[in-house]
């Protein structure tokens, strides 16, 4: 497939004229956090700090990457389930966010905070982690070292495929998607 | 009386976490190539392309395919002609913290669920089921379960009166709420009867056997067949983006259960449904 090359910081006009459904390649800056980091995040906002780093226009992957072999950037580093850091996320838009990667179901405060937003919401393959590491070219933490896996960190990555499944608009793939190939008995009748 | 050491169980061990995390099993590959024709998404088969590079990647690098390396899980089959000279337990565990130190693998398991939520650090202590069979040899199979698929599973006390119906309601229900988290193309294990926790470990046990064998009893090796179909109408898809390949396999065991009850369990495992086995 043919995909739409995206390159960081994202811009508000990129975020709003992808699609639900849309392959990308993303190249640039990006960061990681998944729960624990998030959690920090919004117990430092709770105190009044301000947040490690400035994420206005920027994109979170949310992955926990295997420990890196010696030569190597960074382990196996493949998404993980999104939803958990759903209640966190409006927060994290109100911060500035403007993509996500992960996998799996978003909710549907989630999906409002981010038409209010303008963000973008993408899959990366979840089990493709050691394709996906061969994308990042950088890995350096920027915060909370002690969770291991779980740290903020920046990445440099080129060419990370990724699909749109909830864009700016509320567009939603995995509902477009899989109404398309649904054949279950529309009776209900199993 | 055949004595086994200690530190074989711990070597063999370590080595099951590192190539059950590295290496693709072959019929798990071949089910996937399979499917990549078949699928009638074209995003669908371009996610089913990245899963088989991933693998040739993994396997080239000789890395972890997924970075979430699991808790692992392990069962054991003790000959009761085998006389073990230290813990057994012990010796396993040992194994899981060299093989996922010594791997690269990534340490997941905390050691308070609820309260402190701490990383144990080594990935210990693994989930060990241990049977008693005849013979002098000790089979040890090791699969290191992922959450993205194991938060999915499910475990339902059906009634009796449910049947058929109820079985395969609960299996589409399953699939349709899990969507894209337990990273579809999924394997199901399903272990149906027995009680709560003898569904829940058949179905884990389920996942075990080669996706190309089907169930020995007619029956259950037809449900089988059946529950794929159905699930691949789900239209779920690979990442749940939609596609007609959700499920690459249904396996099932089932057990005996209470005249009142028919306890039914799915175990939700991602498409590499990572496994290694050595009898020593």
């Amino acid at each position: 497939m043919e995909p739409i090359h995206i390159t960081t910081p994202f811009t508000k006009e990129q975020a709003r004229s992808l699609k639900a459904g849309d392959f990308v390649r993303i190249s640039g800056i990006i960061y990681t956090a998944r729960d624990a980091a998030h959690k920090r995040m919004m117990e430092a906002l709770s105190r009044g700090e301000k947040l490690p780093v400035d994420f206005t226009n920027q994109i979170i992957y949310y992955v926990g990457p295997s420990p890196a072999k010696p030569g190597q950037v960074i382990g196996s580093a493949g998404p993980t389930t999104s939803g958990r850091m759903d209640a966190y996320t409006p927060e994290m838009l109100k911060q500035g966010l403007l993509g996500m990667i992960g996998k799996g179901y978003r909710t549907p405060e989630v999906i409002e905070a981010m038409k209010a937003q303008g963000a973008v919401y993408f899959a990366a393959t979840g089990g493709a982690a050691a394709l996906i590491a061969a994308t990042v070219k950088s890995y350096d933490v920027v915060a909370y070292g002690d969770l291991g896996a779980e740290a903020l960190a920046r990445m440099n990555v080129e060419k990370f495929p990724a699909i749109v499944v909830i864009d700016a608009h509320g567009g939603n793939f995995y509902q477009e998607g899989q109404k398309q190939f649904n054949r279950l008995p529309q009776d209900g009748a199993l | 009386m055949r004595v086994i050491n200690a530190s074989r169980i711990t070597d063999a061990v370590a080595k099951l976490a590192i190539e059950a995390n590295y290496y693709l099993p072959q019929d798990v590959k071949r089910a996937l190539t399979e499917s990549q024709c078949q699928e009638q998404s074209q995003l669908g088969k371009e996610i089913l392309g990245q899963l088989l590079e991933n693998a040739d990647i993994a396997a080239q690098k000789a890395v972890p395919m997924c970075q979430d390396t699991g808790m692992a899980v392990v069962f054991v089959e003790l000959g009761r002609g085998v006389q073990l000279e230290d813990d057994l337990e012990a010796a396993i565990n040992a194994g899981i913290k060299k093989g996922y130190t010594e791997g690269y693998l990534r340490k997941s398991v905390v050691a308070d669920p609820l309260f402190q939520r701490k990383n144990t650090g080594d990935n210990t202590p693994a989930i060990i089921h241990i049977e008693s069979v005849v013979g002098d040899t000790l089979k040890i199979t090791l699969t290191p379960k992922g959450f993205g698929s194991e938060n999915m599973s499910a475990v339902k006390m059906l009634k009796p009166a449910d049947g058929l119906a109820g079985v395969r309601k609960f299996m589409v229900d399953t699939v349709l709420t899990a969507g894209g988290n337990p990273c579809p193309p999924i394997i199901v294990g399903m272990g149906i009867g027995g009680t709560m926790e003898k569904a829940a470990l058949l179905a884990k046990k389920a996942l075990l056997r080669s996706i190309d064998c089907r169930n020995a009893n007619q029956d259950y090796a037809k449900l089988e067949e059946d529950l794929l179909e159905l699930v691949n109408l789900t239209g779920v898809g690979p990442q749940g983006l939609g596609g007609t390949t959700t499920a690459l396999a249904v396996n099932i065991e089932y057990y005996p259960t209470h005249i009142a009850g028919m306890p039914v369990a799915i175990n939700v495992s991602c498409h590499a449904t990572r496994h290694a086995e050595i009898v020593l």
